[in-house]
Parts: structure tokens; sequence; C-alpha cells
């Protein structure tokens, strides 16, 4: 299961909030997105002529995830078999 | 974009390597807007820009300064956007001379400051506290 792909929102902690496909993330929920638009693009001029992005994640407030994209019944399953588990092994 | 697709994680390194050598607008958490052309990054996206201008916006109109070479710590880092040439030429936007644009964000700025005065002044005086200000959001 990937969103890769996916339209999505991302709120950034300065409120600029962009929406584009979701191209990759990383450990650090580094984001990046292609054919963006800015929610408000009045607000925000200098992000007109910007056609992709890389957002840091240290600076991501929300991701706004399609709902129909996200299979609930199957992030609760994870959720149950990982609070089964007595501990969490170690990565090697 | 190939790079990570392959088998690999994600990773910062990963991602940026495709946008090196091209022109790129980068926001920085102080605000600023600067545009240039990347030449190298690490994993904390720290950056190297040649031929860097500042770029500031005042309403529809902006304004550049030469800047030249910047290294720019990761952490100072909100964004970074790979400029499209051909929709560059069609934004709407005016550009001015600097010092038109320098004294048009200063008026902004003390317009800015003067109503967050004034609503301080409304808050406090009906018992609120007042002492958080906007310049650091991160």
């Amino acid at each position: 299961m990937t969103l890769i792909g996916q339209q999505v929102t991302v709120e950034l902690k300065n409120d600029l909030a962009i929406t584009g496909i979701l191209v990759s993330v990383d450990q650090f929920l580094n984001i990046k997105l292609d054919d963006i638009h800015v929610v408000e693009e009045q607000k925000y001029p200098h992000m007109m002529a910007v056609k992709n992005c890389f957002i840091r994640g240290s600076v991501v407030r929300y991701v706004k995830l399609p709902a129909s994209a996200v299979d609930t019944a199957l992030l609760q399953d994870a959720a149950r078999r990982e609070a089964q588990q007595p501990t969490v092994p170690a990565p090697r | 974009m190939d790079n990570y697709l392959q088998g690999q994680i994600f990773t910062t390194s990963a991602s940026l390597v495709d946008s090196v050598d091209r022109k790129l607008l980068v926001v920085l958490r102080d605000g600023r807007k600067l545009i240039g052309v990347l030449r190298s990054f690490d994993q904390f996206a720290n950056l190297v820009l040649q031929d860097t201008i500042e770029r500031i916006y005042v309403g529809d109109a902006y304004g550049d300064i030469p800047r030249g070479i910047f290294i720019i710590r990761g952490e100072n880092v909100v964004l970074l956007g790979e400029i499209d040439l051909d929709k560059e030429d069609e934004v709407p936007l005016r550009q001015r001379p600097v010092e038109e644009i320098l004294s048009a964000q200063r008026e902004e700025m003390e317009a800015r400051q003067k109503r967050e005065k004034l609503r301080n002044k409304l808050l406090h005086d009906q018992g609120f506290s007042v002492d958080f200000t906007e310049t650091d959001l991160y």
C-alpha cells in the first residue's frame, strides 16, 4: 500500500498549504510534490512559477490524505498486531 | 526521479540529485526567498546556491537583490521549488527597482506592526496575554 502518486495537501508551520502529487517521502518526513498549486495563491505570489517542490520535514504541520486512498481496516489490523506483541524486536 | 525507484529507499540525497544545476526557489525560515542554481547538497538539506538573487515580494510587485554564492544550513530551509521557466514569464507580477521595493516593504512592515500593536493593546485591555509575536513560526 502506498500513497505515492496520490494527490495530497501539505500544510506547513507558516500556514502555507500546498496541494500536489506525492512523489516521495523519507524518514524525516521530507516530502517531494509534483504538479503543485498553493491553496491561497494570492497570499503567496512567490509560488506561482513553481512546478514541483521539496519540503523539509521539520516544517510540516499536517499532511492531508485522500480518505479513499487510506485502508483503515488494514491500519487497524496492523496496530492491533503490534499491540499484541510483547516487545518490539530491535532493528538489526 | 529513477534514483530512488530502483529498489532504494528514499533519502534526501537521492531526492535532490535531480535538482542539481537547476534554477531553484528556496524559501527560508525567516521568510526570505532566494533564487539560484543548486550546485550541491547533503542529507540535512544543507545547500550550495550559485548566482543567487534575493527576491522581495510586496503586493503584486517584486524586486531582486544580487547576492552571489550561498551555503545554506539545512535547518533554515522551508522548501525548495523548481521554477517552471515557461510559467515564469506568465506570472502577473511587475518588477520594480530595488529601492522602491525596499521602501514598500518597510511601509508594509510598519503598517503591520502598527496593526499588531493596536490589536495587542485591545486584547491586553480585555485581560488577554499578548506576549506572542509572529517572528518565528517554526
